[in-house]
């Protein structure tokens, strides 16, 4: 255990100038580019699980265990193709990883007898990962030639999916924690503040504030204790970048954290992060349990007179706590909710103490940022916007997935090219940008370049970069409804034009979906007014609210009233749904001819709409009908239709 | 083991916190009895000399706490916008008609319970459910129905 850890230390300083042949070995088997037997990694986070990556792997087992073949069977994260799960990848000794989609329990029989004859099935077949001294199968892609990857600059997902996340020894012989030694090793706390300031690193959680700077000013204001905080609470629904990267690499972020409560000079971090991720907290507490046995946490670390404790600690659940006067509220016993700023965080937060709250996005980078200097990280991006962007694309898109691209690729270029637009036979008819607090745009706007300014100056945001993909048979008044409903539950309630006014908006929003069925009180005019309204009440939340969610909560309203306002006056006016997604505005008929007026639908029609004598055709009385559908649900004839 | 000896062991994991180890506190209450009880209320507001009227209002700003107790089949439905717009809204209507429960309830018999998750981040697989920790991805509401028929014939 001590020999393993002189090892493993030596490795991450880069010390490997006295190493004997053996242990050079055992580096070669520990970042795998070779293998004595052969590997399977499935792909064990919750992307693959809930695709059945369990099941998977206890079909391998089964497998193995009935042929008694000796393998290596380890998990692994995300590659970040997560509409093809599960994802599992086989490494034959000698030979380059291959990596296989969809690979259900059922067909890991056929996938394995194949592969152990040396057969390539190509239905299954995604590609092989490139690397030197491994010899590559004929007729089978590389990965860095599949336009999904070759179009992207990983360099935070760089490992994911392809190393272990359990193993400590495979993070460090592939270059880990050699930043983290270097920092507190060789430089000073101003020293690691500039030279993060330098490389132009900004938050990743959509403010785009310079890390570097908010590190200074933490460092700067004297006290006798200071907090670092990585906010892990990604409760944006669609946006899986956070998990992934935790599930996929978590001692990268332990890293980062690392680095991050040093050049603050602080010895306390705290990891606070949504309960419901189970199994990213399995593999963090795991990271850190290894960190500590290795003494790269606790007190004097490595002799440098440096302390450091990482605690986790998990958030009870709300949305507003991905803000982070909210989080630190949340941290301290008390409801979540946002206070106002100034005093930042970075001088009075946690329990009063200067703070500083960072995204795992942001603090994933910083391993990277040491190890290769700034100039490296300068080169990638735009001037003013460096580095990289991970987005997480779901919704109609071909491939749903994790897709970092250096700042400055065109939302062109992501949607068309690395997912492949929408799926076959259809329209690609809207991107929704960031989020509930988003912004929506039509395919005409995708031709800008991706950087915190560029899209804030065609009013939109990055958000913490979840993009929904909308073909022609999504609704977008629908989907702003949804968002609204979202953001009005998950309001805090302390300010008044935020708690009040989503409350409201979604009230407006809900009528123009709903038919309307009393003409009294919501007669078209009353309909029309309530677009007009929300384009005052959208005015009013964005300049008095408290913090960015009640500031940024009109955003997937307003976009939607500029890009797309025919759909919400066909929705008024013409009280239709065009692409059928808002079932209560649909008008439903009965076909005479089909219909054997068996009275089913009559007597479950909860309105009474449904009119007729048994043995004849039924009629629908569409001043009656509200339009649930259950006639259509309950006829054995088929005869009930919707226009 | 009766409910007050198990407050009383729960507590005593915790010697001496102070406010800041409340929400740890409840989640570990969460944890064992899978909700948080009145007496449990009470005492945590006992040990910590905190009103007990705090102590319930931080617990239901959260998402996480409930307080009822959860059936023996507890139901997860993602409706993060992929699940939504794969038919997440539809499959609730579903599951509130056939069970006549919505989200954060309990059947009376104590079968099922429900609970609407903002996103689980399995956004190419939707709409997902979970029941009880096993997951079925992308199903359409008939999957759905009988999914829950098969449970409700397995309980008898």
């Amino acid at each position: 255990m001590l020999a393993e850890k002189v090892f493993l230390l030596k490795l991450a300083q880069g010390d490997l100038r006295d190493m004997t042949p053996s242990q050079a070995g055992k580096v070669s088997l520990l970042n795998r580019e070779k293998v004595t037997r052969p590997l399977i990694m499935v792909n064990s986070s919750t992307s693959g699980i809930v695709a059945g990556a369990r099941e998977t792997w206890k079909a391998i087992e089964k497998y193995v265990s009935e042929r008694s073949i000796d393998i290596d069977l380890c998990e692994s994260g995300s590659i970040g193709l997560s509409s093809e799960e599960p994802v599992i990848s086989i490494q034959m000794p000698g030979r380059t990883r291959i990596f296989f989609s969809r690979v259900k329990a059922d067909k890991v029989v056929s996938l394995l007898d194949d592969l152990f004859h040396q057969v390539i099935p190509d239905h299954l077949l995604i590609g092989q990962l490139r690397r030197e001294g491994q010899e590559s199968w004929a007729d089978v892609p590389f990965l860095d030639e599949i336009p999904f990857f070759s179009l992207q600059q990983r360099i935070v997902m760089e490992a994911c999916g392809i190393i272990d996340p359990f193993s400590f020894g495979e993070y460090v012989a592939r270059g880990g924690y050699n930043a983290f030694l270097k920092t507190i090793r060789s430089y000073t706390f101003t020293e690691v503040c500039d030279l993060v300031t330098e490389s132009g690193l900004r938050g990743r959680s959509g403010g785009g504030f310079s890390t570097g700077q908010k590190w200074k000013s933490a460092f700067q204001t004297s006290s006798d204790q200071k907090y670092l905080i990585c906010n892990a609470e990604e409760s944006d629904p669609g946006a899986f970048m956070d998990r992934t990267l935790m599930e996929g690499n978590p001692f990268q972020l332990l890293e980062g954290i690392s680095i991050a409560a040093y050049a603050i000079g602080s010895n306390r971090a705290y990891i606070y992060i949504r309960s419901e991720y189970e199994d990213a907290i399995r593999r963090i507490s795991n990271a850190i349990h290894r960190l500590r046995e290795m003494g790269l946490l606790g007190d004097n670390i490595l002799e440098s007179g440096y302390n450091l404790q990482i605690s986790l600690r998990k958030g009870p659940g709300a949305f507003v706590c991905g803000e982070e006067t909210a989080l630190i509220a949340s941290l301290e016993g008390r409801r979540g909710m946002p206070s106002t700023k100034p005093p930042y965080p970075s001088v009075s937060g946690y329990l009063g103490r200067p703070t500083v709250v960072n995204n795992v996005e942001t603090l994933c980078n910083l391993p990277g940022i040491i190890k290769n200097g700034p100039d490296w990280f300068k080169g990638i991006g735009l001037p003013g916007c460096t580095g990289t962007k991970i987005f997480s694309v779901s919704g109609r898109a071909r491939i749903s997935g994790l897709v970092e691209v250096p700042m400055g690729t065109s939302l062109d270029v992501i949607i068309h090219d690395i997912i492949g637009g929408v799926e076959k036979g259809r329209d690609l008819k809207a991107i929704h940008v960031g989020g509930p607090l988003g912004c929506m745009v039509p395919p005409e706007q995708m031709k800008v370049p991706v950087s915190f300014e560029n899209l804030k100056s065609r009013g939109l945001v990055m958000g913490s970069g979840g993009i929904l993909v909308m073909d022609d048979k999504t609704c977008v008044v629908n989907i702003v409804r949804y968002f609204m409903e979202y953001v009005d539950k998950q309001s805090c309630g302390k300010c008044i034009p935020c708690r009040e006014g989503t409350r409201r908006m979604a009230e407006i929003l809900g009528g123009i979906t709903r038919k309307p069925v009393d003409e009294e009180g919501q007669t078209t005019l009353e309909r029309f007014k309530g677009v007009m309204q929300l384009e005052n009440l959208a005015d009013v939340m964005k300049d008095t609210s408290l913090c960015g969610l009640g500031q940024n909560a009109p955003n997937p309203v307003l976009s939607t009233l500029k890009y797309f306002r025919q759909e919400y006056e066909e929705h008024i006016f013409d009280r239709k749904c065009s692409s059928n997604t808002c079932t209560e505005l649909r008008n439903w008929y009965i076909d005479v001819d089909l219909c054997t007026g068996c009275s089913i639908c009559a007597k479950r029609c909860p309105a009474e709409a449904i009119i007729g004598t048994t043995r004849h055709p039924y009629f629908i009385v569409q001043e009656k009908c509200i339009g649930c559908g259950i006639c259509y649900e309950v006829c054995k004839f088929a005869a009930v239709f919707y226009r | 083991m009766d409910e007050i000896a198990r407050i009383a062991g729960i507590l005593e994991r915790f010697p001496q916190i102070k406010r800041n180890a409340l929400i740890p506190l409840l989640q570990a209450f969460q944890d064992e009895f899978g909700y948080i009880s009145e007496s449990a209320i009470a005492s945590i507001g006992a040990h910590l000399s905190l009103p007990t009227s705090k102590v319930y209002g931080l617990a239901t700003f959260y998402n996480q706490f409930s307080f009822i107790p959860h059936g023996t089949y507890h139901i997860k439905l993602c409706n993060g916008t992929s699940c939504y717009m794969g038919g997440a809204g539809e499959l609730l209507n579903e599951i509130t008609k056939i069970l006549g429960i919505s989200d954060g309830e309990t059947t009376r018999d104590g079968l099922f319970s429900l609970e609407v998750q903002s996103c689980i981040g399995a956004c190419g697989q939707s709409p997902v459910l979970s029941i009880n920790g096993k997951y079925y991805s992308g199903i359409s509401v008939i999957d759905a129905r009988e999914i829950i028929k098969q449970y409700q014939d397995d309980a008898g």
